[in-house]
């Protein structure tokens, strides 16, 4: 059994074994506990990152600029400038002087060089501490250079990636409802909280095209200032992932009157059931027939592999430790569906409603658990002699370590899984991974370390 | 696919305020590096949650092992009221979690400029308990990001650490006898298994510091350990005053405060301060140092390496003689690739780094003595101030050899990238790269020509089989 630090014990749940639930979320990282989590700044970027006709600057010394320099997946089907790295890279004399002046001449010189559609400003740690006055820089610059200049409060210390999220969606905001909705017809939606990771939300817009329905806006997968700016005139906003972009939906519902669904593109159960429920929001007759014809097409197509694959899957143990809990529930499904059991999963920013449902949907002694770190994923790993971890970079090294499969399912995959095609993608990558011929000379699998000198 | 960034107006606008595509990481990171380097030693960040997500998340695409840096994880009211508490609980934590032998700490820029009075804090842990029997170690560096680069953070590490453990009294008896102290910078982990191996074959122990040669490249594990075996032993940091000499590998190193000038002032070791020996000529000065030092010849084996060497420069010398090469990224890795490829007989047409030691220039010129040409040094520029300058000097190099942060670059231009140095995260391997010594030399000589010879093959309407 794992070392569990004392101020995290209500963080890990084990089902069916008289622990009572709520399981303790939603709080800081224990001090000195190796979270996985990021912080406000990562959320904010990572939300922004895909919006590619834009500059992102980030106020700050180089570091958080360096390790967010072309991270994501999220591919662009025009400009590229979210692929580039700006930072105003603040020095010691910066720090004192404060970096307004330096901030301001960046923007400038990079509006100039590059003619981005607009410009977002990521505040970090150290601007939230030397009191640089972003907003008042940004306005000034918007002015001159007539493009939307977006601060960006995303200084590290101030609460986790959840808060990132949110001063993303508030920078957003200031975009939606600035452009023209002219055109816009009644079947419209926006698509929210997809990154077109390995080309997915083109693969989803594609799915969206054939039931006759119109995207006026991926916002952030291979996002455009100029979409995001009328999207306040589609019918309906489409949400996937838990947290990341769900006050952006909640607020273009109060403010334009817009309603929401969430909905999951992972596993074929849910992305069918994301297509059927625009259907039956749009309570389209036509669109509802095209839209089972395009799931039975799609299944028709799939099925046959994946049941390959389940052959062989079948009875193999999973772990799942993600970012988002939402994320979670459609991959306790898909592993389901290729005959694998979840023993343990958990993420790093599930609230109570989460791990409520994950209770629900995991089989008994499964292990739930919140704002895990190394060791005790590494215990658990051992405990439940997990045959494939699914995670991300930093999980990948704790699987392998241990002579365990391991499935990336990150933000800078390769690989789609998400829609009927990364559903047969990701059997491919945990049927490559758990069959791989490399373990049985893993110590794990000969029970010693001496064995594989041999 | 990738379409390349708008074409940039060069005249207009030569000084750029901001920086475009770094080459460089900002410096807590190098300490935490470091601190991986020490047995039994845990990295510690005293700042935000994400420094060492993303810190983590960048040294594991490279090692591909587990890089555990624990965090003090500031909130908003530890930034306004100081993070004694968080650091405190951090330590306890950390220590009960995984029992180290020693925490490493570094502060980032967010404590920095806070001002957190870390010698005080550290004082009153350790007054609080923190000296009962098992408690770690604790070392500190301060590492503020705005100053430096990722290469800095990790030299004023290496020199933070020797300071702080170095002992004034007796020594354990292990470390009575004659030996060296080896300060390599920040090189591959197959780098300090070279150094490790060169020590042994002269027959004299060795401190290497930092060693993370089995900490980020060990083998596949049965339990998982909670700190990776291997590290720069404790009792050996603390003899580090006793050594016979300290060699110190990096040229631009020369005129700043390191360990080895800290252990030279302070305790009088001699410190041999040398270039990284990449290639034949910096790896001879590296043997005439260590035959030196120790007073033995250079084994056998390595003659043998260094003849098969030359022999192989002399088999290859056409194909790459004259062909132009920007090379990139640590400046001390900068200047070792450097002079292999004078040595060859390749033209070195840029040479630039993200790092601004002042003596990049200098140290070039150093091994660069015989070409013709003079290539350009720029110290402390992005990646796209290069490719302004490659454009604007029209420079068309045939190759490029550096990091992986300069694929972009390399893709850009239309040439091949040989990747060396760090990091390398699009490659697989990166760890296990020897740089170093006269095998290293060979197996980047036999990358350069093979790279070169696919270029001619691929190129040819005809398609050789024999070149």
């Amino acid at each position: 059994m794992a070392d569990i630090l004392r101020e995290r014990e209500r963080q890990v749940y084990r089902k069916g074994q008289g622990e009572a639930l709520p399981i303790d979320c939603e709080k800081q990282s224990a001090a000195g506990s190796v979270s996985q989590r990021a912080c406000v700044f990562c959320g904010s970027r990572v939300v922004l990152y895909p919006i590619a006709d834009a500059i992102h600057i980030v106020h700050g010394p180089i570091g958080c600029a360096s390790y967010t320099w072309d991270i994501r997946g999220a591919l662009s089907s025009g400009p590229e400038l979210h692929r580039l790295s700006f930072s105003t890279d603040l020095q010691e004399m910066d720090v004192i002087r404060g970096g307004e002046k330096k901030l301001y001449a960046g923007l400038c010189e990079l509006i100039d060089a590059h003619q981005p559609k607009a410009a977002f400003v990521y505040g970090t740690c150290i601007v939230g501490v030397i009191g640089d006055d972003m907003d008042a820089v940004c306005k000034r610059v918007s002015l001159e250079k007539g493009i939307p200049v977006l601060p960006v409060h995303s200084e590290g210390f101030k609460g986790t990636k959840k808060d990132g999220y949110r001063s993303a969606c508030d920078a957003l905001l200031k975009l939606v409802g600035t452009g023209s909705t002219e055109g816009i017809t009644p079947h419209s939606i926006n698509i929210l909280g997809d990154f077109n990771l390995a080309g997915e939300t083109w693969m989803i817009r594609e799915y969206y095209r054939r039931m006759g329905v119109e995207v006026v806006s991926c916002i952030t997968g291979d996002g455009r200032v100029d979409e995001i700016r009328r999207s306040h005139g589609a019918a309906l906003n489409v949400v996937q992932c838990s947290g990341s972009m769900t006050n952006l939906a909640k607020t273009m519902k109060e403010k334009y009157g817009i309603p929401f669904i969430r909905v999951s593109y992972f596993g074929i159960e849910d992305m069918s059931k994301a297509l059927y429920d625009v259907a039956r929001h749009f309570a389209n007759k036509e669109m509802m027939k095209r839209t089972q014809e395009m799931v039975r097409t799609e299944l028709t197509r799939v099925l046959p592999e994946l049941s390959e694959y389940r052959r062989v899957l079948t009875g193999k143990r999973a772990a799942i430790y993600v970012g988002g809990a939402f994320k979670a529930f459609s991959l306790v499904s898909a592993l389901r569906h290729l005959g694998m059991t979840t023993v343990m999963v958990g993420s790093q920013t599930g609230n109570k409603e989460d791990y409520e449902q994950l209770r629900e949907i995991c089989d008994e002694g499964t292990i739930i658990v919140d704002d895990s770190n190394p060791l005790e994923l590494s215990s658990f790993l051992e405990e439940k002699d997990v045959d494939v971890f699914i995670g991300g970079v930093k999980e990948r090294p704790i699987a392998y370590k241990l002579g365990i499969g391991f499935c990336d399912h990150n933000h800078e995959r390769k690989e789609a899984l998400a829609g009927f095609d990364g559903m047969l993608n990701f059997a491919r990558e945990v049927h490559s991974s758990v069959m791989s011929p490399v373990w049985r000379l893993t110590p794990r699998k000969r029970g010693s370390m001496l064995e594989v000198v041999k | 696919m990738s379409s390349p960034a708008r074409k940039i107006k060069l005249e207009a606008k030569p000084n750029w305020v901001s920086t475009r595509n770094p080459c460089k990481a900002c410096a807590p990171m190098g300490a935490t590096l470091v601190m991986r380097g020490i047995e039994g030693g845990v990295p510690f960040l005293h700042g935000s949650q994400g420094c060492a997500t993303y810190m983590r998340r960048y040294l594991i695409s490279h090692f591909r092992e587990p890089m555990d840096i624990a965090t003090s994880g500031f909130s908003e009211a530890s930034t306004i009221f100081g993070g004694g508490a968080n650091l405190r609980q951090g330590l306890q934590n950390v220590t009960s979690q995984y029992k180290p032998g020693l925490i490493g700490i570094a502060t980032t820029c967010l404590t920095e400029t806070i001002g957190e009075d870390m010698n005080l804090l550290l004082h009153e842990y350790r007054a609080k308990g923190g000296q009962a029997e098992n408690a770690p170690e604790l070392v500190h560096v301060a590492t503020p990001s705005y100053r430096g680069t990722h290469v800095d953070g990790f030299n004023d590490a290496v020199r933070a650490v020797v300071e702080q453990m170095a002992a004034e009294g007796a020594l354990p008896s292990a470390y009575t006898q004659s030996f060296l102290n080896i300060f390599p910078g920040m090189v591959s982990a197959e780098d300090l298994r070279f150094l490790k191996e060169v020590a042994d074959d002269f027959g004299i122990p060795a401190t290497v510091f930092p060693d993370y040669s089995e900490t980020l490249d060990g083998p596949s594990m049965l339990k998982y350990k909670k700190i990776p075996e291997g590290g720069t032993p404790l009792l050996a940091l603390h003899a580090t005053p006793a050594a016979r000499a300290s060699i110190e590998l990096g040229r631009t190193l020369r005129q700043k405060k390191t360990a080895a000038s800290f252990l030279q002032e302070r305790f009088l070791v001699p410190a041999k301060r040398i270039g990284l020996p990449v290639g034949v000529e910096e790896t001879d000065v590296f043997f005439n140092t260590m035959e030196k030092v120790t007073g033995a010849p250079m084994p056998e084996k390595y003659a043998a390496q260094r003849g098969r060497l030359i022999d192989a420069y002399v088999d290859g010398h056409k194909y790459v003689f004259g062909k132009r090469a920007i090379v990139f990224g640590d400046e001390d890795m900068v200047v070792g690739m450097t002079s292999l490829l004078a040595e060859i007989g390749a033209q070195p047409i840029l040479c630039a780094s993200g790092g601004k030691s002042g003596a990049l220039a200098k140290s070039i010129a150093e091994v660069t003595t015989h070409l013709k040409e003079a290539p350009l040094v720029r110290e402390g520029v992005d990646f796209m101030t290069m490719a302004e300058e490659a454009e604007m000097k029209e420079l068309k190099p045939d190759f490029m050899i550096g990091s992986s942060k300069g694929a972009k670059f390399a893709r850009a231009l239309g040439v091949p990238l040989i990747r060396v140095g760090f990091p390398i995260h699009d490659r697989f391997g990166g760890q296990r790269i020897l740089h170093l010594g006269y095998r290293g030399a060979q197996q980047l000589f036999d990358q350069i020509i093979n790279t070169l010879l696919e270029l001619k093959q691929d190129s040819s309407p005809i398609g050789y089989s024999y070149l």
